[in-house]
């Protein structure tokens, strides 16, 4: 599997994202420049957290604009797998790759910590290496994570099982308490209709290492090398 | 070309008026005269103004700071440069450097601190270091002033933004909150930064005919005399003067770090610094004196974000996110194509040249010219008499055991509880949480210990790092107070399990023209180099911040220290908290009678009173020693040094800090049952740490053999069984719910709107001003 991370000028996950696949997940990767037109042959692409451009206006409202962007959505068009964490995850809906929006935190404040989330579905190409119902810990550290959609968005993303992680508490219990920005529904990931494209405000590259707390996110990229192994051999 | 200076058309006359408003005294004034040989122009004089303000110049403070030990075989850059470097491992070194920015964030909180952490990261990067971490130091008045509350959310706000957009980890320090910073809150910034030794490089400005190249952001009127501000007390007129603080762009920032990275590394560029205080004309005249040659800079070139400005004013400019380069001859385009892909700019505004001059143009026109390197070399250095404060040694003189418990103090529980909640010892998650502290993925240890340890990839060593001071301790004795805060500062960093190496320090006094601050500011300087002597901890660089003063007086005289430690391997790091039900907790070093001027006697008394504990650094460094010891041989399960509120407090972090993972004790302190009662449980003897072992015999044995006193006081216990503390015939219980509740919702519940009772507890003792 080649990885190719996408950097945009205020990315600041993406040498995190490449460790997590080249150190802990053994697989290649390469960094993709903003300005660049060529996913240089990338099985995955992950657009990694930071502030892509600033962010001033809001977050990755800039970054949709940018050149390599044409090439992410042609790449998802063709069915190829996306994984938009955090400001990733904003630009991603900002391109349209995936339904709703991310808001403010409720608290007007960034949040840094671990959560706990729930797998809602492992019937995706991320989450098949989790089991249904698995709390798993994984960092947030984000101002802007308050999922949002309108109320036929949010019932065709429930009905249609593409809801894959919701905000916990340690018992697996969707609470007001544990939901770190008041997401709608404790929504922390979702996949588009094709199921190619996941995004996500938490860090599973950060939760690689129990050294550093967690490794919780490595089945996430084991997923999805599974899966790209499986289509080849299809 | 005319060599001759001249006043620009439109230029006041220099009168005594103006230069008492530029903050220079008459005596400097004619040194400028002499230096010159002719009356300064207005240009001329905004330079001096900046260049010898105590800021940039550390007129009072350079000849104390020459005591200080500065050097040790791992020392690869000292005090002068941008920051400090020592190595550490397989050719991997650390960079590192604190800075204050308190008058800003007086004035402009969340600007103000964000600008601070902008500089200190530039500092560290100029040195080719890699920014790994962040951390900060703060004091604020009692948070039940709404002021301070607005200060407070705003400078960690401030802090937070800056840090995380730039995706440098904030992993640590500390909050302090007192009255005596209620008008002058301290804002203290850390970084370290990573680097190999070969790509270390210097801001020595060398090679006659290189280009000077301004780097970044453009030139605004921002921060015009920003340093000279910072110079002087607060008072009413500072909300005046919130246009000298600047305005902060952490994007940026992000795109002239990897820009300046890359540049260091290409191997195109001789020198590079941060265009920080006094803007262009600080970076140009340091680099030029640092390399003894001459520049001349055509202040036309620079580039600006607005039309119509004045060559002082492009000199005296603080905008942010700036750099100053010196190329190599003739690699001036490819400087260029490596900052347009980072969609920055570069423009060469002048050259390093052989005559020995200063010299800045406006186009054809010289505007100010300096002989050689005198305007850096010529500032005069004061030495002011010294005096103690009357009121200051009164206070240290009184008797702390003579004041009167009040009734609740007869259950040392509540008493304890109290000091749980004093939001100086409370948690400061609400704190850390604003802050990205995983970021690089190389957070082993995070805010909320006693260091922070930070992994370096590739390697199995890592970095512990911690801030420290207690402007208490110093208010009351700054040489005992000075050898505390580098003392503490070696302990915290050896409970996580590393080697204390080399500090940076950041000194906040008054008004160093006073006698009285002036006292302070030696004598805390002194017992500051007597502990980094016995430690070997070196001091690599720092910054001064004089003037804290406002309309209700001076700050606790408040030097913080910023130590960094190494650890060889990482299976040494070692939590704060209890890690297992059973295991015996040993306490190393030995309790007194101490209780002057502690966190108790402010917190439950309101009083700052007593002597300082008194602090031995050769025992702190066998302390050390054997800690380490311990630590490598696998004796030590969790350590925690004993600081603000003492033993008791201690225990009760040990027990609550993982509100998830909490733990109960059971102690029996009957060996020392003849001391006072509540100088046992809370006063602050130094040189002592809790630590938590299954093996209590191999421990004390080698503490025996390192000199080190060592006791079992008790044994780890399941949480429900909550604490509990036997002193002769004396003992206490408590549940952990209370406690816990105490040190974890004491902050939260003040800044999200608590319980108005709540309020009302935590600052009972304060005096409110709204």
């Amino acid at each position: 599997m080649k990885v190719g991370i996408i950097r945009f000028p205020g990315s600041n996950c993406d040498e995190d994202a490449y460790h997590a696949v080249v150190d802990h997940l053994g697989a290649q990767a390469v960094f993709l420049w903003h300005k660049d037109h060529d996913l240089q042959g990338a099985d995955l692409v992950i657009l990694p957290g930071g502030f892509s451009y600033g962010d001033y206006l809001r977050a990755g409202a800039i970054a949709r604009f940018s050149p390599i962007m044409r090439e992410v959505v042609a790449h998802a068009e063709r069915g190829a797998p996306v994984l938009a964490i955090c400001n990733g995850f904003q630009i991603a809906c900002e391109a349209g790759l995936l339904p709703g929006a991310l808001l403010r935190n409720a608290q007007l404040r960034f949040v840094c910590e671990q959560v706990h989330l729930r797998v809602e579905s492992i019937a995706t190409r991320f989450s098949a290496r989790y089991h249904i119902g698995q709390v798993i810990r994984i960092p947030v550290a984000h101002g802007d994570g308050r999922y949002t959609a309108d109320g036929d968005t949010i019932a065709r993303l429930e009905g249609e099982g593409r809801v894959v992680f919701r905000y916990v508490d340690a018992a697996g219990h969707v609470t007001h308490e544990a939901n770190p920005n008041a997401s709608l529904r404790n929504i922390a990931g979702i996949v588009n209709e094709r199921g190619n494209v996941l995004g996500m405000m938490p860090h599973p590259e950060r939760a690689t290492d129990v050294r550093l707390g967690s490794a919780d996110g490595l089945p996430l990229l084991h997923s999805i090398a599974d899966a790209l192994l499986t289509e080849v051999n299809a | 070309m005319t060599t001759t200076v001249q006043p620009r058309p439109g230029d006041p006359e220099i009168t005594p008026a103006l230069i008492k408003e530029h903050g220079i005294t008459p005596g400097e004034y004619e040194r400028v005269v002499a230096m010159l040989g002719r009356t300064p122009t207005l240009t001329e004089v905004g330079i001096v103004s900046a260049l010898w303000s105590e800021h940039c110049s550390y007129k009072h403070s350079r000849p104390l700071l020459r005591t200080l030990p500065t050097e040790a075989p791992w020392v690869l850059q000292g005090p002068g440069e941008n920051a400090g470097v020592i190595a550490v491992k397989d050719g991997l070194a650390v960079a590192f450097k604190i800075e204050s920015h308190n008058h800003p964030s007086a004035v402009e909180p969340y600007q103000g601190a964000a600008t601070g952490v902008g500089g200190i990261l530039r500092d560290v990067f100029t040195m080719g270091a890699r920014p790994v971490a962040l951390l900060n130091s703060l004091r604020f008045g009692p948070l039940s002033s709404s002021r301070v509350r607005y200060l407070f959310a705003g400078v960690v706000k401030g802090i937070g933004d800056y840090g995380n957009c730039v995706g440098v980890p904030t992993v640590g320090g500390e909050v302090v909150f007192d009255p005596s910073y209620e008008g002058n809150p301290l804002v203290n910034a850390m970084c370290v930064g990573v680097l190999r030794e070969e790509e270390l490089i210097r801001a020595v400005a060398e090679g006659v005919g290189n280009p000077i190249i301004a780097v970044g952001a453009r030139t605004g009127r921002d921060g015009i005399h920003g340093a000279s501000f910072a110079s002087e007390d607060l008072s009413e007129a500072s909300e005046a003067k919130r246009p000298r603080v600047q305005v902060g762009d952490p994007f940026t920032e992000k795109l002239l770090l990897e820009a300046s990275l890359e540049l260091i590394k290409s191997g195109h560029i001789v020198a590079i610094q941060d265009m920080g205080a006094a803007g262009l004309t600080s970076s140009s005249a340091e680099m030029a004196a640092r390399g003894d040659v001459g520049v001349t800079i055509d202040v036309t070139k620079v580039p600006v974000r607005e039309s119509g400005m004045t060559p002082y004013e492009i000199l005296l400019s603080e905008s942010q996110e700036r750099m100053l380069v010196v190329a190599h001859k003739g690699r001036e385009d490819a400087v260029r194509e490596i900052l347009e892909r980072w969609d920055l700019e570069a423009a060469v505004i002048g050259e390093v040249i052989a005559e020995p001059v200063y010299r800045v143009t406006e186009g054809d026109r010289v505007v100010a010219e300096f002989p050689g390197t005198r305007l850096v070399t010529d500032c005069p250095t004061y030495t002011i008499e010294k005096r103690e404060s009357t009121a200051l040694a009164a206070a240290r003189a009184l008797d702390p055991h003579g004041v009167t418990p009040l009734a609740e103090e007869a259950d040392p529980i509540w008493t304890l509880e109290r000091l749980l909640s004093s939001p100086t010892i409370a948690s400061k998650a609400w704190v850390w949480r604003q802050y990205d502290s995983m970021v690089r993925t190389s957070t082993i240890v995070g805010p909320g210990s006693d260091a922070a340890v930070i992994r370096l990839r590739g390697t199995d060593a890592g970095v512990a790092m911690c801030i420290d001071g207690n402007g208490r301790y110093v208010a009351l004795d700054p040489l005992v107070g000075g050898r505390i805060a580098v003392c503490e500062a070696a302990r915290n960093v050896a409970c996580a399990g590393a080697r204390p190496r080399a500090i940076t320090n950041n000194l906040n006094f008054g008004n160093p023209t006073k006698p009285e601050v002036y006292f302070q500011l030696a004598n805390a300087v002194a017992g500051m180099g007597e502990a980094c002597r016995v430690l070997e901890t070196p001091v690599t660089g720092g910054n001064v911040s004089l003037y804290n003063e406002n309309p209700q007086g001076a700050i606790h005289p408040t030097p913080t220290v910023g130590m960094v430690g190494v650890l060889d391997s990482l299976d040494h790091v070692t939590p704060t908290a209890f890690q297992r039900a059973g295991d015996q907790i040993v306490l190393l070093g030995d309790n007194t009678a101490e209780l002057g001027a502690s966190e108790y006697l402010q917190r439950i008394h309101g009083l700052t009173i007593g002597a300082p504990p008194s602090c031995d650094p050769a025992a702190e460094r066998r302390l050390i020693d054997a800690l380490l010891d311990a630590i490598a041989s696998g004796l030590v399960r969790s350590a925690h040094d004993c600081s603000d509120g003492g033993l008791a407090v201690a225990l009760a972090e040990k027990s609550v800090v993982r509100r998830d993972q909490p733990f109960g004790f059971a102690v029996d302190l009957t060996a020392w049952a003849d001391l006072p009662l509540r100088a046992l449980l809370f006063g602050e003897a130094q040189g002592r740490v809790v630590t938590t072992t299954s093996d209590a015999d191999a421990l004390l044995a080698l503490m025996q053999r390192h000199g080190v006193p060592a006791q079992v006081i008790g044994e780890v216990t399941d949480a429900s069984s909550g604490i509990e503390f036997v002193i002769g015939a004396v003992s206490a219980r408590s549940a952990l719910e209370p406690l816990a509740r105490a040190f974890h919702d004491t902050i939260p519940g003040i800044m999200d709107g608590g319980s108005p009772a709540e309020l009302a507890v935590a600052t009972s003792h304060a005096p409110t001003t709204d």
